[in-house]
């Protein structure tokens, strides 16, 4: 049993122009110690999905169930989720501004963090501690900077405030969402670098949300990849990046530009834009974009299946949702004509054999 | 501020008539250059009379040169000044001192007439696809605004040569009436090239072009650039925090850091070979989407944030950084020139320049390391 | 926990797509959006009527035979005379000096409509001249005009108002008219010059206004295409919302007497006439009084529907920076 066990989590929202069905069946696990990446552009439901998790989408329908050390977090009542929340899951978001207070001493806040979920404790304690995770977290001279206000941290020291705040309670699981999206390269490597270390430090479960296939291929030991709500691909990292199934998956990983491309070749690009989430595209969701689309993908939605072979490193099962032949993986020219005879034969006969 | 009296402030009127140009040029063909361009923000306090109490550094003495027909790519961190040079570049904010020369032009020495002739022949991308289009008017609209600004062409023309420019970058012309918010990000983003490209303009400055778009979609618009340079003969001024993205389109790159140039060089040799401590760190710090590699990588892990604009450090600015800095970095400000044994184009401004091979000190900025934080006064700088 | 209770605006998923509505304006939406609001819609009703019995009333004056300024001691008064009640010959009563409520009602409503609309008006373009000049041009003419504003509202309006009108004595009814307007316009102007010289201000940061600029638009036709249109939503609210706060104010001057000069009748004056006598003739403050609540309450909710239909979300991307 892992830490953390959700199954067929479902989140909608009603709006004034329709239902958003913002994740439509999504699974996923995680264990102490490990990472697991989720990727997906805006509107894949990355984010909706541990929100919901952390009961953070009031208004929301919900269902599926989601066991994290023993207690379904979806069916839990508000005031024990407020326990969880913080002491047992810590969060860390993208915008660390918006996250702090910015009326309140950066210190106090985490006190009172700490003092909410240990009420036994003192204030001195409370104190001390916040003080000792400042420290922990590389910003200088934490007994001073403990009674500093939000502003006066620059962005890279503010999320680090925002890692001691999470790690305050030593919490079995931290969720990170985009983390380091709002930083620089450079500040973005040492907040990567701090996670990665604090984590093998305290054998915390870290859930990584982002969208840059680089912090993933660097942080993650598990990916899993999300596309109009929906998982797509779910493998170990080596797996997920040499070994890619989904043409969406495929479609990520070349666009990104290397170094092994060169200028002068052009980039492969996803042609389209993502789907509404309000209409959404009938069978596979990722049909009208993708350049082998057969009959049947048009029709049925593909099921997120194991695919097999030989795991490049170990983890997760690899699983894809996507019609074309499991044997067929990779990025390679040879793998991309083999999925382009997959689809002319789909297209023709309708595309029964997998 | 130099002085050049320039009798010519308005450009000729033919030259906007030329619209071919040659791909690719010749090696010194100039089309625009900077010459120790500075700019300074005041920073004003009080109500009814405001003084100044002091300026943020954006941009301060920058030196480089763009050739006709290839794209320069600009890297640098939040502060860097980039998108402050970009914009000085264009014109949009008066230097405070140093030259710009556009053909040959000191641009900001134009008149108002002559300064609205020069915005014919450059144009910008913008970062955010929302902001940048006025929500209110529709997008025949807005592409049609150089026309409308300009004089140019009218009604039924007008409506034509918008649509040819919807077609030339990917929207359906049919859209002409629609309004920006029934457009998504990437498409949103083709309406602000369309609009940068309607007066036909020899340099386009892209400010983070792609940075606010999913990876799926900068990779279109990325290449949609990429043809219409080779289409048009466009010269590229590109600007972005994406390393890589950067390293794909450029032909050469200069690396910023605190309003300066640190580092400028062929966009292959510069990522192969960095020879400034702070490009090597920032080229180090490039995601890599690549399991493998990212594990092979040699990540230089730099101490501390970017200090503040408003009171950068003395000598070399990246010395409270640097793994190599030295005293002389504190007291003397290193020069941008070649270094010994690099191309004739690559330009370095460090004392102390990585060598070929070196490995530099891999500091952690990590647990219970006090890190140099350049907001606490007691550091010296 | 503080760092858990703002996250609200970022799980409601802004980032599905917008819907594909071919060409539609941001009008045309407002108004689908609009319609749906049942109690805009019936307070655009009730001001619709409101203008018809205010257009109307000369067509009231001749039905009942009863100017507005003609007095009928012998059917309006009782014999110890006290004007009589609602009742056939005067539908809505009549007051002390014998003339008809309904056509003095229907008088007043001309005079508040006018007024309401024609000061709110006045203050929304001074205010928007204002505002726009202050908040884009900047500079000194920014201070100047931000301090300028600042005394407008720092002024005790009424006093000002009542020396105004004991200095000017007007006499004829459209010259206090077009008095009381400027007069209510003066101290309404300021308030709404300020909020939209703060919009101004974010606006001017906007992108898209750079990209005027770099194409080489100059100030004026920025401020002319691009600024304008971004603020006629705030102006159309701010206005429709000063329509009422205009319809009090000229009914409390016409109650201090230093409004619209009598005899023309406004609720103002009505009620001020009818406050004496009301022990006795409720009629007589019933009457203006409800047709000011129903008129200003009207305008109050319209501007609330309009506000909601314009900005169904609050300002969607304004945020995405």
């Amino acid at each position: 049993m892992s830490l953390l066990e959700v199954t067929d989590l479902r989140v909608s929202f009603r709006t004034a122009d329709g239902v958003v069905r913002a994740v439509r069946g999504v699974s996923f696990s995680v264990d102490a110690g490990r990472t697991l990446g989720i990727v997906g552009e805006s509107g894949s439901g990355k984010s909706v999905s541990t929100q919901t998790l952390m009961g953070l989408t009031p208004g929301a329908q919900v269902s599926g169930e989601a066991w994290f050390d023993g207690q379904d977090l979806l069916a839990m009542p508000e005031r024990q989720m407020r326990r969880v929340r913080g002491a047992q899951i810590g969060m860390i978001f993208q915008d660390p501004l918006s996250s702090l207070h910015p009326l309140y001493k950066v210190g106090w806040q985490i006190e009172e963090m700490i003092k909410a979920h240990e009420p036994d404790m003192s204030k001195e304690q409370a104190r001390k501690r916040a003080v000792e995770m400042l420290g922990l977290v590389g910003i200088p001279q934490p007994d001073r900077r403990v009674d500093d206000y939000p502003h006066q941290f620059s962005g890279g020291m503010r999320q680090r405030a925002m890692i001691a705040m999470a790690l305050a309670l030593n919490p079995k699981l931290i969720i990170a969402d985009e983390p380091t999206t709002a930083l620089d390269a450079t500040v973005q490597m040492q907040i990567l670098d701090l996670m990665r270390r604090l984590q093998g430090e305290f054998d915390t479960a870290l859930i990584m949300i982002t969208h840059d296939l680089g912090v993933i291929a660097d942080m993650a030991d598990d990916v899993l990849v999300m596309y109009g709500g929906q998982a797509v691909e779910h493998a170990g990292r080596r797996d997920l990046y040499y070994r890619p199934h989904h043409p969406y998956t495929v479609g990520l990983l070349e666009s990104v530009p290397s170094a092994a491309a060169g200028r002068g070749a052009r980039l492969k690009a996803i042609a389209g834009q993502p789907p509404s989430l309000i209409n959404l595209p009938s069978g596979c969701v990722f049909h009208p974009r993708c350049e082998y689309v057969m009959e049947r993908c048009r029709v049925d939605e593909p099921p997120l299946d194991e695919v097999g072979g030989e795991p490049l490193s170990p983890g997760a099962a690899h699983r894809s949702a996507c019609w074309l032949p499991h044997r067929i993986t990779g990025l390679d020219e040879q793998a991309a004509q083999a999925r382009r005879r997959a689809s002319d034969e789909g297209r023709s006969v309708g595309g029964d054999e997998r | 501020m130099s002085e050049l009296p320039e009798g010519l402030h308005a450009l000729p009127e033919g030259l906007h008539a030329a619209t071919a140009r040659p791909a690719e040029a010749a090696q010194d063909d100039v089309l625009v250059s900077a010459e120790g361009v500075v700019k300074y923000f005041p920073i004003k306090q009080g109500i009814v009379f405001k003084k100044e109490v002091a300026r943020v550094h954006a941009v301060d003495g920058v030196d480089l040169r763009v050739r006709r027909g290839e794209t320069l790519g600009i890297v640098g961190e939040s502060g860097s000044g980039k998108s402050t040079l970009a914009r000085c570049i264009t014109g949009l904010h008066p230097v405070t001192s140093g030259r710009i020369l556009f053909e040959g032009t000191d641009i900001t020495k134009l008149s108002k007439s002559g300064l609205k002739a020069f915005r014919r022949d450059v144009q910008m991308i913008f970062q955010d696809p929302y902001g940048s289009l006025n929500p209110r008017r529709r997008v025949g609209s807005i592409i049609g605004d150089p026309f409308a600004i300009h004089n140019i062409a009218d009604g039924a023309d007008r409506k034509k040569r918008v649509q040819e420019l919807m077609e030339l970058v990917g929207l359906n012309p049919e859209h002409y009436n629609r309004f920006p918010a029934e457009f998504s990000g990437g498409q949103r983003q083709r309406i602000g090239v369309a609009r940068a490209l309607a007066l036909k303009p020899k340099l386009i400055v892209c400010d983070e072009p792609v940075s606010a778009l999913d990876v799926s979609i900068q990779a279109q618009v990325i290449n949609l650039l990429k043809d219409l340079q080779d289409e048009l003969g466009l010269t590229y001024i590109f600007i972005a925090h994406d390393l890589s993205v950067v390293r794909y389109v450029s032909d050469r790159v200069g690396v910023m850091y605190l309003g300066r140039i640190g580092e400028s060089a062929a966009a292959e040799e510069l990522y192969e070979r960095p020879r400034h401590p702070y490009s090597a760190a920032l080229l180090s710090a490039a995601s890599i989407a690549d399991p493998d590699e990212a594990e092979r990588a040699e990540r230089i892990v730099l101490i501390g944030d970017v200090p503040s604009p408003i009171d950068p450090p003395s000598g070399c600015r990246f010395h409270p950084r640097c793994p190599k800095a030295q005293e002389r970095c504190v007291a003397e400000e290193p020069a941008l020139v070649v270094r010994d044994g690099d191309a004739a184009d690559h330009l370095t401004a460090c004392h102390f320049p990585v060598e070929p091979g070196e490995v530099l000190a891999h500091e952690h900025a990590g647990i219970s390391q006090v890190s140099t934080e350049p907001e606490l006064p007691e550091v010296e700088q | 926990m503080s760092s858990f209770t703002e996250l609200d605006s970022e799980i409601v998923p802004v980032d599905a797509e917008p819907r594909r509505v071919q060409g539609r304006t941001p009008w045309q939406l407002a108004w689908t959006r609009f319609r749906r609001d049942r109690l805009a819609v019936a307070s655009l009703v009730v001001l619709a009527l409101m203008v018809v019995f205010a257009a109307l009333a000369p067509l009231w004056a001749h039905w009942t035979g009863h100017p507005y300024d003609a007095t009928f001691p012998k059917t309006a008064l009782d014999p110890s005379g006290q004007p009589v009640g609602p009742g056939r010959h005067f539908w809505l009563g009549a007051d002390q000096l014998g003339r008809d409520v309904l056509v003095r009602a229907a008088y007043g409503a001309r005079i508040s409509l006018v007024v309401g609309v024609a000061a709110a008006v006045l203050a929304s373009v001074i205010g928007v001249a204002v505002g726009v000049l202050a908040g884009f041009v900047g500079g000194v003419l920014d201070t100047v005009l931000a301090r300028m504003m600042d005394i407008t509202l720092a002024l005790p309006y009424l006093l000002v108002a009542i020396m105004l009108a004991t200095t000017f004595q007007l006499t004829s009814v459209a010259a206090s008219v077009s008095l009381t307007i400027v007069v209510i316009a003066f101290f309404s102007f300021a308030a709404f010059g300020r909020i939209i010289r703060g919009q101004v201000l974010s606006l001017r940061e906007k992108e898209f206004i750079e990209a005027a600029r770099s194409l080489g638009a100059g100030n004026l036709r920025i401020m002319a295409v691009d600024v304008l249109p971004n603020l006629m939503a705030q102006v159309t609210v701010l206005t429709s919302l000063l329509i009422p706060t205009s319809i009090v104010f000229e009914a409390t001057l016409s109650f201090l007497g230093v409004g619209v000069r009598l005899p023309m009748p406004s609720w103002g004056s009505m009620l001020g006439e009818g406050s004496d006598v009301f022990q006795t003739a409720w009629w007589l403050l019933a009457v203006p009084a409800f047709l000011l609540l129903l008129t200003t309450l009207s305008f109050n909710l319209l501007g609330d529907g309009i506000r909601d239909a314009l900005d169904p979300r609050g300002d969607r991307h304004s945020g995405k920076k």
